[in-house]
């Protein structure tokens, strides 16, 4: 295992903390890159194809490099009746961005997600972690000028 | 005149949503007087919310709190302006035991919750045998929270009958229907109350290993449930008549399937979070091979309240259907939304009209147990809501998410939605749900498309109740709900698709055009100037065959003289 991977040796290397370990992959390389998944294959003794499986399988888990400030605009039952669909769209038209997708100048990266749990607020985004609530065009796109010039 | 002595913020995961740490910083720079972080009370639609808290021992509510300098002297001066009521009709229907203490004590202070009776019921239960805090729980009548509704003492049971103390309990906090955020309050508010529950459970049932299985969605649940834990290795409250347990959290990392039992293991192993046949029962082997018990977070927090007061008094409220309180998260298209707690048995009528404010001309249904749940329409609104009414009407009680749908909402997309939502979260695992699932949200995708045939209507029927029969785990068995329910009461609207290519909410974008009513319009071009695609013309007509129906225009008209009509209707 590269050295670079160190940081891994923080989790005991039991089969149940391989998800910890991705986790903690993702959470210091912002992804899950090639030689993440062969670090943890390593570490945790399992097949690059079951680390793969895995990572695959969890929606948390990203294989493509995200941008500076990742937008999760919720999707989940509140926000899409209160308009989620206009939040893509909108962000579409402004920035380009589609879910899954980074901009070209590394700034933002777009996913759905199903649900912040903040429904009452809807629609919801999070930029970071951090969660706007009651959306509106004018309004996002202003919170997201401020990170932009940050 | 009374004096304030302190404030309290709400500062759960909506209190931050709306602003309310800027409101804090704001607040510090007025004030000397303590401050403290408190949970959500259950009012989201209100919040910022700060509480001042008199010498008298009486507090004032301020809602909708701005973070700027009139709106905090305000406060700090005991203004009238700007003050929250907890509205009259929602005071007179709630029950709010499971939540008392939430949004009033500091979720992170171990003292204020011992000061409020927190551990007295661990307490009470060391100081009883196992079997007699187990039959408690059989006397209270309390059934799993999680949507299961299967009756919590004899889950207990079935544990404790196991021998050796190498078992584990597990407390389900995958939150993951869309819609539902009752687990997330209740641990971000009063992380301890979930634990005593645990700890309660992990004496009664001979249990040596707590892990909490908490989504990776909820970073402040988790921080508060850590720092919760190293309270009570602390106090050594995790020794339970001499016998220490260990407690973990595990987070999930985002797959709805793993909220059904078999499947959290896997996941909790390290695996692709799978679900497997049953039996053999968790319980009988479970995580690691070894038995293993899973309750949801509500179900753990109603522990403490059934040791403190005893099973036959918490068993006094409630129905037939359902022993206690259960929480709803409120949301879509109410006044109101936010949590609430009620005794079972409650109508839907009183949840939905007189809680949660919705107007009752403006409702058309309401969706409950989320994505595996069905819709209610308006005119069923007098059900009991506890587990058997609901099953009886095609819909679950599910954890609790409780959507109220509007008038103008389309039912067809809304089946689609659901099925969005489901048919990406299977697991692949079995044929009927990975494939018939998918072909179930393509045929809605065609539907509201305009491009549906009413042969479409039985397709769906069919697949849909082959789906639940083959399907392994929940999420199979419960995931053609939505479209059967919508079907069942609302077939035809799916007709009026499908024939007259028509969608009477206005919902359908394939089948709608914008109008601008000239009669209304000031010519103020604020339309002209949100329009992304250029579609409304200088002398004010809207292109059909350039819009795109996003609705830009029809929020910024200060008039309200856009509005959609069925394609090809007169202008």
């Amino acid at each position: 295992m590269k050295s670079e991977f160190d940081f891994l040796k923080a989790i005991p290397p039991e089969p149940g903390n391989l998800i910890k370990g991705l986790q903690l992959l993702q959470a210091t390389e912002d992804y899950i890159s090639d030689e993440g998944i062969r670090a943890a294959a390593e570490y945790f003794n399992r097949p690059e194809a079951d680390v793969e499986g895995v990572v695959s399988f969890y929606a948390q888990f990203k294989r493509v490099k995200p941008g500076k400030y990742r937008i999760s605009v919720c999707d989940g039952t509140a926000c899409h009746l209160k308009g989620a669909v206009q939040v893509h769209e909108w962000l579409y038209q402004d920035l380009k961005l589609k879910p899954g997708e980074t901009s070209a100048d590394g700034m933002f990266s777009l996913e759905t997600v199903a649900c912040l749990g903040c429904c009452s607020l809807a629609p919801v985004m999070s930029v970071n972690g951090k969660v706007f609530g009651k959306l509106e065009r004018k309004t996002m796109m202003k919170i997201l000028k401020e990170f932009a010039e940050k | 005149m009374s004096k304030i002595i302190s404030l309290k913020i709400g500062l759960a995961s909506c209190g931050v949503a709306a602003g309310g740490e800027a409101v804090l910083a704001e607040l510090k720079k007025w004030t000397q007087l303590p401050v403290t972080e408190v949970g959500c009370i259950g009012h989201c639609y209100a919040e910022p919310l700060v509480e001042a808290c008199l010498d008298d021992g009486s507090s004032v509510m301020y809602g909708n709190v701005k973070p700027t300098e009139a709106c905090v002297k305000n406060i700090l001066a005991l203004g009238e302006e700007g003050r929250f009521v907890i509205p009259a009709a929602r005071r007179a229907k709630e029950l709010v035991k499971v939540l008392a203490l939430a949004g009033h004590i500091s979720p992170v202070v171990l003292k204020e919750y011992t000061d409020h009776e927190g551990y007295a019921g661990l307490r009470k239960a060391l100081s009883m045998k196992p079997e007699e805090v187990i039959d408690e729980v059989k006397l209270s009548g309390l059934r799993g929270r999680g949507g299961g509704g299967f009756p919590t003492g004899n889950k207990w049971s079935f544990l404790a009958a196991k021998p050796g103390f190498d078992k584990t309990v597990i407390c389900n906090a995958d939150e993951g229907d869309p819609g539902a955020f009752m687990d997330r309050s209740l641990m971000e508010s009063v992380p301890h109350q979930v634990l005593e529950g645990m700890l309660i459970a992990a004496y009664a049932t001979g249990a040596s290993r707590l892990i909490i299985y908490c989504r990776a969605e909820y970073p402040m649940a988790i921080k508060h449930l850590k720092i919760a834990i190293g309270q009570i290795y602390e106090e050594k409250l995790n020794v339970l008549n001499g016998r220490a347990v260990e407690i973990s959290i595990k987070e999930g990392a985002g797959a709805f399937v793993c909220g059904e039992e078999t499947a959290l293991i896997a996941s909790l192993e390290g695996q692709r979070g799978m679900p497997r046949f049953r039996p053999p029962f968790p319980t009988d082997r479970g995580y690691q091979d070894k038995p293993t018990m899973i309750n949801n977070v509500e179900t753990f927090g109603n522990v403490p309240l059934i040791l403190r007061e005893g099973g036959a008094k918490f068993a006094e409220v409630g129905s037939a259907g359902g022993r206690g309180t259960k929480l709803f998260a409120l949301a879509g298209d109410l006044k109101y939304p936010g949590l609430v707690e009620v005794p079972m048995g409650t109508t839907l009528r009183e949840i939905v009209f007189e809680i949660g404010g919705a107007a009752p001309d403006r409702v058309k249904a309401v969706q409950t147990g989320g994505p595996s749940g069905g819709c209610i329409p308006v005119e069923l609104f007098d059900t009991p809501v506890d587990y058997d009414s609901l099953r009886s009407l095609g819909a679950i009680m599910g954890s609790g998410g409780m959507i109220v749908i509007g008038q103008d909402r389309c039912m067809v997309e809304t089946a689609r939605y659901f099925l969005d939502f489901t048919h990406r979260e299977s697991c692949g695992k079995c044929t009927f749900c990975r494939i018939g699932t998918t072909r179930m949200f393509e045929i809605l995708e065609r539907i509201v498309a305009g491009k549906g045939t009413e042969a479409d209507l039985d397709t769906l029927e069919d697949l849909g109740k082959k789906v639940k029969a083959g399907s392994l785990c929940g999420l199979g068995q419960t995931a053609p709900n939505p479209v059967l329910a919508t079907l069942r009461y609302y077939r035809n609207e799916y007709l009026e698709h499908v024939r007259e290519h028509k969608c009477r909410a206005m919902q359908c974008s394939a089948m709608v055009d914008l109008t601008l009513d000239r009669d209304k319009c000031v010519k103020c071009r604020l339309c002209i100037r949100s329009c992304p695609v250029g579609a409304i013309s200088a002398d004010f007509v809207i292109d059909p065959a350039v819009c795109t129906r996003c609705n830009s225009c029809l929020d910024s008209c200060p008039k309200h003289a856009i509005r959609r009509i069925a394609t090809g209707e007169k202008k």
